[in-house]
């Protein structure tokens, strides 16, 4: 058995403590708090597109969940008044494994309190061109529907159903049996613009259609888009933020309506978290947040062709 | 019928899309950290040979093409098929002018060759890497030439025609690389 050794190599690994070390003076410098939150909970993000993996422990009766990003966990500090906070830990996310994909990685996570999306949008540049020096210039911003339609020539906003299912098949994509308009658009989005995006070297995506809200909050001006960024190097997704939710009703609808689907395709549904909801009852002060993949980063700054190159034990290596 | 999820996609993996049958080149997993998760694949069409790409949603379902590669031995041509038998069970397969392609430019009766069938049928045949034909056509070089330098065109038992050098003659047996249609070597007696 030879693969007992690490995948990446130790200059690599060394540079991986550089990197982390370099996160942490960035933020400490900045007056961010680390913490330090569980990866087990009883409680996981109910998001048709995220696999939680399910752990049993002790005595608990109920499944538990390893934790696909530290978001409840760090809210409910935000709402005791931590005040702004990061965080580095590993998250995990079932069915995730590719070139680009290991089912357990490293985020980082952070939140800025009196931040909005583009204050915060700064500060992601201001790390990334820490950490990959090779990135010295401000990424080119553009909002989701000018690049959808730049790309493809439709507004994906008020484009008919026929339209988006034809300028899918143009693209070769597969149009799934059941439910086939669901993320057709997204996928349409990464297809379309791919090569716009290697062209660009650092792109920020803002303002997405509120079809893909996830967490954040709603436009004050138009309630039909998002006020969530994508940070991308390369055509590779770095970051992902939000001006985050503060509303408990609309996050509780918003899970509610996560599980719907999930009943609806016969999956799992996820038991809701009530502590967070009660935690936005008390109240999430006005703040926006950023979840970055740091073994990503790694492959950029270390111009690796795959995540695994940077990882001391990938997936199947565990 | 049997069906491939798309967690199963990997390289060589026979699918059927648009009623053609395709084999999978290369299966790229891509999910966008909140979003949908797809699978990006370069596909061959067995068919045309034609490489594209296509994209599923993760966790759909695609019909498997009932698609295999048998090692069959070369019978004879009857003027319009091609006929190749399987050494182990006997059976025999006829192959169409488009299945055998440019194959026919090096196979003879006897040799083995890897045939994929769809649905039974020959799709498509390959000719072994290495073949060992006799000239049946060459100008006679000059004598005592043994630098190989220069070579000249030499028809083959089969019709294909391969340059060789120049002390090659005539009635002589010579290997032949059937992915580049070069001269390798004489063959050895064996």
């Amino acid at each position: 058995m030879s693969d007992w050794r690490p995948c990446a190599s130790l200059e690599l690994l060394r540079d991986r403590a550089e990197a982390l070390a370099a996160i942490r003076h960035f933020f400490s410098e900045r007056q961010v708090l680390e913490v330090d939150t569980p990866a087990l909970a009883s409680a996981a993000n109910p998001d048709v597109s995220i696999e939680s993996i399910a752990a049993t422990a002790g005595s608990h009766t109920a499944p538990l969940f390893l934790q696909t990003s530290p978001e409840f966990f760090m809210k409910r500090l935000l709402c005791a008044g931590s005040g702004p906070i990061y965080q580095l830990c590993h998250v995990f996310r079932n069915d995730e494994q590719g070139r680009n994909h290991n089912p357990e990685f490293t985020m980082l996570e952070w939140y800025r309190t009196g931040f909005d999306m583009f204050a915060l949008i700064e500060e992601v540049e201001a790390l990334i061109s820490l950490l990959i020096p090779a990135i010295d210039a401000p990424a080119t911003r553009i909002s989701y529907h000018a690049l959808f339609e730049q790309t493809t020539g439709l507004d994906p906003g008020s484009a008919s159903r026929a339209d988006i299912r034809a300028l899918a098949a143009e693209l070769g994509i597969v149009l799934p049996s059941n439910h086939p308009d669901e993320g057709l658009v997204e996928m349409i989005f990464n297809i379309a613009t791919a090569s716009w995006m290697k062209e660009q070297r650092a792109v920020v995506v803002h303002h997405f259609p509120a079809s893909q809200a996830s967490l954040a909050m709603l436009s004050p001006d138009d309630p039909e888009l998002a006020l969530r960024f994508e940070y991308y190097v390369d055509g590779l997704e770095l970051a992902n933020g939000f001006q985050e939710l503060a509303d408990p009703h609309e996050q509780k609808r918003r899970f509610e309506s996560d599980n719907a689907r999930r009943r609806e395709r016969g999956a799992q549904t996820m038991p809701i978290d009530e502590h967070f909801l009660a935690a936005l009852d008390h109240g999430l002060p006005a703040c926006s947040g950023v979840a970055a993949g740091i073994d990503r980063i790694l492959m950029i700054r270390n111009r690796q062709p795959d995540i695994a190159s940077v990882m001391a034990f990938p997936f199947p290596r565990v | 019928m049997a069906t491939y999820n798309t967690n199963e996609f990997r390289g060589g993996l026979k699918i059927m899309l648009d009623g053609d049958p395709y084999s999978i080149i290369e299966n790229e997993f891509v999910k966008p950290g909140k979003g949908q998760a797809f699978n990006r694949v370069k596909v061959r069409n067995l068919k045309t040979g034609r490489v594209i790409e296509k994209t599923f949603r993760s966790g759909e379902s695609v019909e498997a093409a009932d698609v295999m590669d048998l090692s069959l031995q070369y019978l004879y041509n009857d003027g319009e098929y091609w006929h190749f038998m399987d050494p182990d069970s006997f059976e025999q397969y006829q192959a169409s002018k488009t299945a055998v392609g440019d194959t026919i430019n090096w196979i003879k009766e006897q040799d083995l060759c890897s045939v994929t069938l769809w649905n039974g049928q020959p799709l498509s045949v390959e000719a072994p890497n290495f073949v060992t034909l006799k000239i049946v056509e060459t100008d006679p070089g000059l004598k005592g030439d043994t630098s190989g330098g220069g070579g000249k065109p030499a028809t083959l038992e089969t019709g294909a025609v391969v340059r060789v050098p120049l002390f090659v003659q005539i009635e002589e047996v010579i290997k032949v690389d059937t992915r580049t249609g070069e001269y390798v070597s004489r063959a050895k007696d064996e």
